[in-house]
């Protein structure tokens, strides 16, 4: 495993290119397009002001960038350099701004939800949506970019606006039967359209492309519900996280529960692997702590951690969350699956020093990996079951079927890994810590070589 | 009262004294007075005796005692007492005598009377007290329940008011609790009314601020773009026409129809797949469920009927391979229906096994010491038979000797010869003693050799029945439809002969010995069969022929036999030993044979 050097980056913005050939990254008002392969800065622009958001097209030849304060969207275009496009919202003002599927239009949201606007970069056309809905997940494209659903409230009522993301076409508007509309996601074959309920009723609808109603789940009633919803991406299962600390997996043929996966507090399964990381602090001598080492710095404060298994029944640290709080921290606020559908990772949010891994096959608990310290983020390998995992310290974590691995990134000043991002071809990592950013390169890309 | 129940007795009822009061009260007025007046007469003529009959008052006094005699009834006939003369003061005695002795009875049976009814009085003054104590006992204790019960009743007073408060609290609880509904329930209303009316209110104030933002011309609300770009697909743009739209939904419904499609084809796929499967299982089980009633020797006619039953859905099955295609719903039905029944069968069929196995487990278990003692025996019986030659052989030894012993006294010249002879007999015979005590010696080994044998034998037995039994299981299960039954068969199976598994089923030699034949020709597996077979005495042989010790000690019989024959060279000028000599060759008969086996 390879790390490069240590880039600097703002608010978190680096993405990869779709094609996987270049790195995008903001720092402050400036944008940077790298190679991936070489990391030379191809381009560089320069915005207007500090850049909030920042995104790839899918064709990979352009790059938005969103700055919300000032309610400014700019585009840049890899090939032409010289060509520009500014959209100002103008006074109602920016929350979010999105590429359509076909990268030609941008679609904004303004402030309050007033409307969206779909700018289009062929036409130089304006058109609105009035209505949108602000919740978790208001606007989903399919996966094969043809159909865009958008939440929209109306009347103290959910709607469901399904467009042609071709010429925004709407194609079927229906109510949905939902107190308080939370979410919506297109299934990967982009025939079903999962609806979920706010987390006060627990209510899952299943909406067929053309509107009908498919299913409706509703697990129990009278206690908060839906926490996260998630497609595997075979469009076979539906995992759906809830605050009573369990994932219900439907099938696709019924939208019937299949199982479900508990989170107990003691794992008492023996086929489960257990996966404890332990602190190894490296043993401070007295003629150590000289002046030399402490500048040097990093590696004195850096702690040495490996996997330890655990043999079974094992205790996990639980936090009560407070009764009296909103959103309370309890239940599973983290469904993924892997690219094969074959494993699911899930963290449950009262034991947040948790990463549970299950088995889609056998439908059990396969492994579960207890970390130090809070799980800040974790991502599916898009190639392979492998899972990365990072907790907000300088230690990147990898699991795979094989076995568990806890790597130290070997940078100074103290990387400490926030966020990840696998690239494309899942042969690299992103990582992304306050300021900083480092690409991790996995061992399988030198024994290709 | 009591005086005078005390005094009642003294009358003439004595024997009557058990006769309940109320008789006594019945008679006791009539009597009363006379007691009265007698009680204290009789008191204070002890004292003033001197006082009542003085010289000049004696008949009065007589008669007066005539009278209170007369009255006692006494002397009721006659005058008890009479004056001898009238004008005396003297008595006639006898009759006077007479009524003191009667008086005197009467006294003294008053006397006890008395004292039984003192000790009566006492006793039921005693009694009178017990129940006086007991009768405030009594009071105390209906006093203190009496008190107790009035505590309780207090008590129950004050619980009932207790529950009446309770009550009342409870129905005020519970009007709170429905006031608290109705006003939850009116606050949600109330809520929900009003977050409609916020909503509505934010959604007018959103709709008048974006006309308002979109009347005021904002000029800064634009789009700057250098130059327009192609569409990602590089075709232009179409107009928005009804035939778009009407396009949009074709397109729609094309990608929800080859959606149902794909689902359809991925069901109809694993129909197929489970289909397949089912219909392999089927002939798996058809087949595993056919050899068995021809195997098994015992044509019960339960076994008989199977077969036929199995024969039936053999031609079923071959119905269903043809219908399978054509996955109509009748033949669906037909399948799974035979595919019930024959599961029904195997799961007999197992169950069967499994008593079978029970019952050949305690076969078995005499069988193993069964079969080798009938041969054991019949061995046992021979060499005993051998001995017993080998007895009467020395007995008719002998007598020859006698025999030559005699003819040799009789012939007066060879009687110098007779010596010698003698001699050298019992030289020879001491020979031949020694002899026969060696062949006994090497039967007796041989015999202990040969019950050693026939004991490995019966467990080498044992080992391959549970060998063959586990192999059939392994078989059986291998002929699951999942894995594949060639690789099984060769492989598990051969794992299960050489690893031994828990004997979990035995089958009786005999019968296992058929099944076996039978099994074995339709699964198409090579060897094991051979040492399972029931053991022909050559066979017993070679065995034994196969343990070491067994070898060595045929040896030195093989060194016996020359020894002896050696022997039998020198007894051959000797007429009279012949008999002795084939007597041998018959012992050796058996080694012998041993010999050729080899």
């Amino acid at each position: 495993m390879n790390f490069s050097e240590v880039f600097k980056q703002s608010n978190q913005l680096c993405k990869v290119s779709p094609d996987g050939k270049y790195l995008a990254t903001c720092v402050q008002y400036r944008l940077v397009v790298r190679d991936v392969g070489t990391l030379q800065i191809l381009q560089l622009y320069t915005c207007l002001d500090q850049i909030s958001h920042m995104d790839w097209s899918s064709d990979s030849l352009f790059i938005l960038c969103a700055m919300y304060k000032r309610g400014l969207v700019q585009v840049w275009s890899l090939e032409q350099p010289d060509w520009h496009c500014k959209i100002d919202e103008g006074s109602i003002g920016l929350v979010s701004s999105r590429w359509s599927p076909d990268g030609r239009h941008i679609l904004n949201t303004t402030e309050f939800h007033l409307r969206v606007t779909v700018w289009s970069l062929c036409t130089k056309a304006v058109s609105y949506i009035k209505y949108p809905k602000a919740c978790q997940k208001g606007i989903d494209f399919s996966r094969d970019g043809c159909y865009m659903a958008l939440a929209e409230r109306r009347d103290c009522k959910d709607f469901v606006s399904v467009f042609v993301c071709d010429d925004w076409h709407l194609l079927r508007h229906f109510e949905t039967e939902t107190q308080d509309l939370a979410g919506l996601e297109w299934s990967p074959n982009g025939c079903v359209l999962a609806v979920w309920d706010s987390c006060l009723e627990y209510k899952v609808l299943l909406y067929s492309l053309d509107g009908r109603l498919l299913s409706t789940y509703s697990a129990y009633e009278w206690s908060l519900g839906v926490k996260s919803v998630t497609w595997s991406p075979s469009s076979q299962f539906l995992a759906i996280g809830s605050y009573d600390e369990k994932v219900r997996i439907l099938n696709h043929i019924t939208w019937k529960k299949i199982t479900q996966f508990e989170h107990p507090a003691t794992i008492s399964n023996t086929k489960a692997v257990v996966y404890k990381e332990v602190v190894k602090r490296p043993a401070v001598g007295s003629d150590d702590l000289s002046l030399h080492n402490i500048t040097i710095g990093t590696t004195l404060f850096n702690t040495q951690s490996k996997y330890e298994i655990c043999p079974t029944p094992v205790q996990l640290p639980v936090v009560k969350p407070d009764p009296d709080r909103a959103n309370p921290k309890i239940g599973v606020s983290t469904v993924a699956f892997s690219s094969d559908s074959r494993y699911l990772a899930t963290k449950n949010d009262n034991m947040a020093n948790v990463v549970w891994v299950w088995d889609m096959q056998k439908m059990s608990l396969e492994a579960v990996l207890e970390q130090t310290s809070a799980v800040r983020c974790l991502q599916w390998d898009p190639r392979r079951p492998r899972l990365a995992v990072c907790t907000g310290n300088t230690k990147l974590y990898l699991w795979s079927p094989a076995g568990c691995v806890s790597v130290q990134v070997p940078t100074e000043g103290g990387f400490q890994v926030q966020s990840l991002n696998w690239h494309c071809s899942g042969d690299s990592l992103i990582l992304l810590g306050k300021e900083q950013l480092c690409l991790c390169y996995m061992d399988h890309d030198q024994e290709d070589k | 009262m009591g005086e005078w129940w005390t005094t009642v007795p003294i009358g003439s009822s004595i024997g009557n004294y058990e006769i309940s009061s109320i008789s006594h009260v019945t008679m006791s007025p009539s009597r009363q007075n006379n007691h009265v007046s007698s009680l204290p007469l009789s008191r204070t003529s002890y004292n003033v005796i001197s006082a009542f009959c003085t010289e000049d008052n004696m008949p009065q006094c007589i008669s007066y005692i005539n009278q209170e005699l007369d009255s006692l009834g006494l002397c009721s006939t006659r005058t008890c007492i009479e004056a001898s003369s009238p004008g005396g003061a003297t008595i006639n005695t006898v009759p006077a005598v007479n009524a003191m002795y009667e008086i005197m009875q009467i006294h003294r049976r008053n006397m006890c009377n008395l004292e039984e009814l003192e000790k009566e009085q006492l006793k039921t003054s005693s009694n009178l007290d017990h129940i006086q104590m007991n009768n405030s006992r009594l009071k105390d204790q209906l006093e203190l329940s009496i008190r107790e019960k009035s505590g309780l009743h207090e008590t129950e007073r004050q619980l009932q008011l207790k529950i009446k408060t309770l009550q009342s609290c409870l129905k005020t609880e519970k009007d709170e609790v429905q006031k608290l509904q109705s006003i939850i329930a009116s606050r949600a209303s109330q809520y929900s009314h009003d977050a409609k009316r916020k909503e509505r209110e934010a959604a007018k104030l959103r709709e008048r601020l974006s006309q308002l933002l979109v009347d005021r011309k904002d000029k800064k609300l634009a789009m700057d773009v250098l130059n327009s770009l192609g569409r990602s697909d590089g075709k232009r743009s179409h107009w928005k026409t009804t035939k778009t739209t009407a396009s949009h939904e074709g397109e729609m419904y094309k990608s929800l129809l080859n959606d149902y499609e794909a689902s359809q084809r991925s069901l109809v796929l694993e129909n197929a797949e489970l289909k397949k499967v089912l219909q392999q299982m089927k002939k798996e089980m058809i087949h595993i469920l056919s050899p068995r009633p021809a195997s098994t020797r015992g044509a019960a006619s339960d076994d008989s009927r199977d077969q036929a039953e199995s024969d039936g859905e053999e031609k079923a099955g071959e119905s269903n391979r043809e219908t399978l295609d054509q996955s109509c719903e009748q033949a669906r039905e037909h399948l799974t229906n035979s595919i019930r029944q024959q599961w029904r069968k195997l799961r007999n069929h197992m169950e069967m096994l499994d008593s079978q196995a029970s019952q050949v487990q305690n076969q078995l278990e005499s069988d193993k010491e069964v079969v080798p003692r009938d041969t054991h025996e019949d061995e046992m019986e021979r060499m005993r038979r051998e001995v017993q030659q080998c007895k009467e052989f020395i007995h008719a030894q002998q007598q020859l000797l006698q025999q030559q012993l005699n003819t040799s006294f009789d012939d007066e010249t060879a009687v110098l010869l007779n010596d010698c002879y003698t001699l050298e007999e019992k030289e020879r015979l001491k020979e031949e003693w020694r002899l026969f005590e060696e062949q006994k010696r090497n039967f007796e080994r041989e015999r202990k050799n040969f019950t050693d044998a026939a004991i490995r034998l019966g467990r080498e037995k044992k080992a391959f029945e549970e060998d063959r039994a586990s192999w059939l299981k392994n078989q059986f299960l291998n002929m699951t439809p999942f894995t594949d039954r060639r690789r099984c068969s060769s492989s598990d199976g051969q794992s299960a002969l050489s690893i031994r598994s828990e004997p979990e089923m035995r089958i009786s030699s005999t019968k296992s010995q058929l099944a076996k034949s039978s099994t074995y020709a339709t699964f198409s597996t090579p060897k094991p069969t051979k040492s399972a077979t029931v053991p022909s005495t050559t066979e017993l042989y070679r065995t034994l022929r196969l343990i070491p010790d067994s070898s060595s000690s045929r040896q030195s019989k093989r060194g016996c036999w020359q020894e002896s024959s050696t022997i039998e060279d020198g007894d051959l000028r000797v007429k009279s030993n012949n008999r002795i000599r084939c007597g041998d060759l018959s012992i050796f008969s058996l080694g012998g044979d041993e010999n050729s086996l080899t």
